[in-house]
């Protein structure tokens, strides 16, 4: 019986070594170990035995059993680590095929430039005052200075629906209504929106663009905080070591009025391609809001003063991105638009 | 306004300051300088040549062979002009010049016959053809005969010269002038002007004598001055007035023309000239125009005239168009011999309108309109007589012919030095703004803290303090003022909740594969109603530029769909594009539209496209139906939100339906019409548009947690056979509410429609689940909520449970 239990052990191992993957060898654990097993048999045989030889034979079955038992687990171990080995090979794949396509979309580079001077001033604790595109001629040119037969209409070329309704040149509207609204107290916003002037579509004239204006109305507000103002602005879209200058100006409703230039931030005001060799590139208009205007929305003038800005998101995005012709903005062609999908803090 | 720095130098001293510096004063200080224009282009070896022979060429017809003295030596060109001729004194370009245009000359044989140089016509010498004096116009520009041969001709033709163009903006018509000019450059370097002096003699006749005046509208002409020269001789003006009037853009016609052209450019004053002759009466008469009157205008244009419209008369017939254009009938011409000279006050909002209805912008209209010096009017005239008289050889008759009731005081303006330092948040001297106040030529005194200050007439902008403000800013220089930001209680600002909602609208979208677009609000009448959510009446431009820009969108689609076609042409595989923007429709109670926002996308082509890997999809409805599902369930109005199918004009009548917020029609879903497709080369393309203003004002539940089911819920599977045109949401409807509390999700997920069904039958599928929060449901409880809800298809959806 001992000669047939080493025989077996020997059988059994020759056959855990030939197993070539975890199925066989597990075989090969059902076919000797498992409860149908010769082992197994063996150990039910010792009922025939006298009793004194139970123990030792027991005991050499047991080691049998433990012996062949840890072969296998060996080579279980060592046939597990192969066959993994052969999964991640068979799994590996070409890491440089294209991924499924996440597709987004991304603003327009014009409401790009919107939200970015929205969130400057909001900052600054200003709120964003909106009105409509389609206004009286009252909100859009006589409450702000601008009477009837007032040259400098001429500025801004309209698009009337009525005598006394047309689209708005400007949302300068916007604050007429506001600081209507406010009835005396003091104002902080700015207005972003859609105006329409009578300009031939060109490369730098479109019927249709885009203005931000800011109002700010309190006690003492002076020029002294619009240049700070608009210093805090032009280096936040421009870079901080921009400077900045003001030119004496015209408009109807502020008075003084300034032209505000930065120094280009190409050249660094050397003189350039972009600031057409002047180190300067004009930005915005801007000034104290003139007395008829205070007071026309119910202001009193001498107790009150404030100022205002305008400036066109079209020129600003412009001048950043090196676009060349303002019809971009409104030919909505993918190709162009695509290209402001990344963003740039 | 074209400032000539030459001309300029006849009244104030530039101190030999180089005229790029002086333009970028100028510009600092008040007056943009648009362009320094250097009047030479560089130009060399341009001389004055004397004709002493001119032959034709024996081989060209339209060729001269000229023997010309250029100073130097007699040398041979040949000259193609028209009127060369002998005995001329002419522009000679030498070898080696070179023209503004950039053409080199050089010895050259023309058909056999050497050149050496070239004869000039004004053009060549970069003057505008329509500033060449008509005589001129067609070939070579010929020199007085007392020129000298040889000379510089660039210095002969005052072309060494530097030309400053000013933009001016509407409040500074008093740089429409050289004096104006030459005040505005005194005050900034701070240096005095000389003013041009008038002497002249006069003939013992008074005009008086022979010209009779009455102004019928004193407010529309509250000055009108005349002033009569007799025996006057026309001719061409003297060279240094033809080039002077060249500088500042006027073409040179005759010595009397030119010279109120020249006093107009001087002054700042219009100034007319009749041919007294051909006045016929001896009369003005200034007059409304009759309705419906005509005049012939110096441009031979007919005009008919309104009676709101000024006119100069004879008494009988209109002369001219005050202040806009004189009149044919009265024009000064080669046989004239005596003129009257008009000087006059016209007011600005008469002449507006008038050069307005006439669509005619003179240069002495955008004078008149901003107002002009009622204190120059009179010295115009002065001036005008003493050139004539000068230049044409006339006798000044005595006196002028006047009617006068314009107020020619100076505005008072008061205003403290405190004020004007608050205003600019500076500490300016009160020293400091004497001087600058002298500098500007204002009088002005200082007493009891205040400023007492009289806006010279030249400068109708200085009105009120705010003006004196700026003006001594201005000179005092904004770079001087410091940098602050606004002081007092600080705001919170931000956004408002429906601008913070529109932004999450724009990032949802664009965050689903949507890109933004912004796309014209005036399109054609024609596209303006189509696609509109609701019928409105339109709102059309009084005179719109274009038929295609003449009307304010009703639907944002129309040009979304312009788009498209944009891209696809230009071979983009897909078109996926949103847009917020207003519609406008009807009309309130103020007579403005009803403006309301609204969001609509366009998509088209490709959707994914991961082929390798065996994935493509083109658009179709569900993908555009998706991401309005998932905008809505962004802003918590999913539960509140449902798709019906529908019909609209444009959109496929199977494949459209409209959105609607809580019962009410809110948007519309749908695929272009395959016509309206075709029509615009498009491939199957999806629309929709949505009314954002009620979507995002629309009130919501606020968003309260609800606790994380704790216990498992359990699906059951319903399939089953329905008509064709049943509407799953239809089937979902009745599932829902049969399902009581314990049904909390209803999905369809399989759906057949093939040929293993009997015609016009489909198969529906739908999961459901249900969840207790409380406790883990029994089988019994699902059995009876289950069964519940196939007793309801059963007897409600008219369907046949399957399997
Ligand atoms: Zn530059």
């Amino acid at each position: 019986m001992q000669e047939q239990l080493q025989q077996l052990k020997q059988e059994a191992i020759g056959k855990i070594e030939a197993a070539s993957n975890v199925k066989e060898l597990q075989d090969v654990r059902v076919a000797y170990l498992g409860k149908k097993g010769p082992i197994t048999d063996l150990l039910k045989g010792m009922g025939k035995l006298p009793a004194e030889e139970r123990p030792k034979m027991g005991a050499l079955v047991n080691v049998v059993r433990e012996e062949v038992t840890s072969v296998l687990d060996e080579r279980l171990v060592l046939l597990e680590d192969a066959a993994i080995q052969q999964q991640l090979e068979n799994e590996s794949i070409d890491v440089t095929l294209p991924g499924r396509p996440a597709k987004t979309g991304n603003h327009h580079p014009l409401t790009r430039v919107v939200e970015e001077i929205e969130d400057l001033f909001i900052s600054m604790g200003y709120e964003i005052a909106e009105g409509p595109e389609v206004e009286k001629d009252y909100y859009n040119f006589e409450a702000l200075n601008l009477p009837k037969g007032h040259p400098a209409r001429d500025m801004q070329d309209s698009f009337y629906i009525s005598e006394d309704i047309l689209l708005r040149t400007h949302t300068s509207p916007v604050q007429a209504r506001t600081m209507e609204a406010k009835g005396g107290e003091p104002i902080k916003i700015i207005c972003p929106g859609k105006v329409y002037r009578r300009d031939s579509d060109d490369a730098t004239h479109s019927h249709q663009f885009t203005q931000i204006e800011g109002l700010v109305i309190g006690e003492n507000i002076n020029m002294s905080d619009l240049k700070g103002t608009l210093s805090v602005f032009a280096k936040k879209m421009f870079g901080d070591d921009r400077e900045i200058r003001l030119r004496p100006s015209f408009f109807p409703f502020t008075e003084p009025s300034v032209e505000m230039d930065i120094s280009c931030f190409k050249c660094g005001g050397s003189g350039c391609n972009v600031c057409k060799k002047t180190g300067w590139l004009e930005i915005l208009g801007a000034g104290m809001v003139h007395p008829n205007v205070l007071e026309m929305a119910g202001y009193d003038s001498k107790r009150l003063s404030g100022f205002a800005f305008g400036m066109g998101p079209e020129r600003i995005a412009m001048l950043k991105y090196g676009v060349e012709d303002i019809r971009h903005f409104y030919t909505n062609d993918v190709r162009f638009v695509s290209q402001f999908h990344r963003t740039e803090v | 306004m074209l400032v000539s720095t030459k001309w300029l130098a006849d009244y104030i001293d530039t101190k030999g300051l180089d005229p790029a510096e002086l333009a970028e004063k100028i510009t600092r200080s008040g007056i943009e300088v648009d362009a320094v224009i250097d009047r030479s282009h560089g130009m060399t070896n341009v001389v004055v040549g004397h004709v002493l022979e001119c032959e034709k060429h024996p081989e060209a017809d339209k060729l001269s062979i000229c023997q010309v003295d250029v100073g130097e030596e007699v040398t041979q060109i040949i000259c193609g002009a028209p009127n060369i001729a002998k005995g001329q004194k002419v522009i000679v370009a030498r070898p080696g010049a070179v023209l503004p245009g950039g053409m080199k000359i050089k010895k050259a044989k023309l058909r056999g016959e050497e050149s050496n140089g070239m004869i000039c016509s004004l053009q060549e010498l970069a003057i505008e053809g329509k500033l060449v004096p008509k005589a001129y116009a067609e070939g070579i520009y010929v020199l007085p005969v007392d020129t000298q041969a040889g000379a510089d001709a660039l210095e002969v033709l005052g072309l060494h010269d530097t030309v400053l163009e000013l933009g001016l903006t509407p409040n500074r018509a008093d740089a429409m002038s050289m004096l104006g000019v030459a005040y505005e450059v005194g005050a900034i370097l701070s240096e005095d002007m000389k003013y041009p002096e008038i002497t002249y003699s006069t003939s013992s006749e008074s005009a008086e004598n022979v010209l009779k005046l009455r102004v019928e509208d004193m407010d529309a002409n509250p000055l009108y001055i005349a002033k009569v020269v007799k025996n006057v001789k026309i001719g061409e003006s003297p060279l240094w007035l033809q080039q002077r009037l060249m500088a500042a853009g006027v073409r040179p016609h005759n010595n009397v023309v030119d010279v109120t052209n020249y006093v107009l450019m001087e002054y700042g004053q219009p100034l007319h000239a009749f041919d007294y002759d051909r006045l016929q009466t001896g009369e003005i008469v200034v007059r409304a125009a009759r309705q419906g009157e005509k005049i012939t205008t110096l441009d031979t244009q007919e005009r008919e005239l309104a009676s709101h419209q000024l006119v100069i008369t004879n008494g009988q017939e209109a002369v001219a168009i005050a202040g806009v254009m004189g009149g044919a009938n009265s024009e000064v011409h080669e046989g004239t011999t005596t003129i009257v000279i008009e000087s006059a006050y016209f007011k600005p909002a008469s002449v507006r309108q008038t050069s307005k209805d006439h669509n005619l912008r003179s240069d002495a209209s955008s004078r008149f309109e901003k107002g002009v010096d009622p204190n120059r009017v009179e010295a115009a005239a002065e001036r005008a007589a003493q050139l004539i008289a000068e230049l044409a050889g006339g006798e000044i008759l005595q006196g002028s012919v006047v009617v006068d009731e314009l107020d020619k005081s100076q505005k008072e303006v008061v205003v403290s030095p405190d004020f004007i330092n608050n205003r600019l948040g500076m500490k300016i001297s009160l020293e400091d703004m004497t001087s600058i106040l002298s500098r500007l030529k204002f009088e002005f005194e200082a007493a009891n803290g205040l400023l007492y200050i009289k806006a010279p007439t030249r400068r109708q902008d200085i009105q009120i303090e705010e003006d004196i403000v700026e003006e001594i800013a201005r000179i005092y220089g904004y770079d001087e003022i410091p940098i602050t930001l606004p002081k007092g209680e600080s705001t919170p600002g931000g956004l408002t909740p429906y601008q913070a909602q529109r932004r999450i609208v724009r990032n949802y979208l664009e965050g689903a594969g949507l890109q933004q677009a912004i796309t014209y609000s005036l399109t054609s009448k024609e596209l303006a109603q189509s696609f509109a959510l609701e019928a409105a009446p339109v709102t059309q431009l009084l005179m719109p530029m274009s038929e295609d820009r003449s009307t304010l969108r009703q639907s944002l689609i129309p040009h979304l769909l312009e788009a498209a076609t944009y891209n696809i042409a230009r071979k983009a595989d897909a078109v996926t594009m949103f847009e917020t923007g207003s519609v406008f429709l009807g009309e309130t109670s103020e007579g403005l539209p009803h403006e309301e926002e609204h969001v609509a996308a366009v998509m088209t082509g490709k959707w994914l496209d991961h082929s390798w890997q065996g994935e493509r999809k083109t658009v179709d409805f569900f993908v555009l139906k998706g991401i309005i599902e998932g905008l809505f369930a962004k802003i918590g109005l999913d539960k509140h939100m449902s798709f019906e199918q529908a019909q609209m004009d444009g959109l496929h009548p199977g494949r459209t339906a409209t959105i609607k917020l809580a019962d009410k029609m809110i948007g519309i879903v749908g695929q272009l019409h395959p016509t309206e497709q075709k029509k615009r080369d498009l491939k199957e393309t999806y629309v929709m548009e949505l009314n954002l203003a009620k979507l995002l004002t629309f009130t919501l539940e606020p968003l309260l947690y609800t606790p994380v089911p704790r216990f498992p819920s359990i699906s059951r599977d319903i399939a089953l056979v329905a008509e064709r045109a049943k509407a799953a949401g239809e089937l979902e409807k009745i599932i829902r509410s049969a399902g009581g509390k314990l049904l909390k999700d209803v999905r369809v997920f399989d759906l057949y429609e093939g040929e293993k069904m009997e015609p016009g039958q489909k198969s529906v599928a739908f999961s459901l689940t249900y969840e207790d929060p409380e406790r883990t449901l029994t089988d019994e409880e699902v059995v009876k909520a289950h069964s519940k809800v196939l007793k309801a298809l059963e007897e409600q959806g008219n369907v046949q449970l399957r399997g």
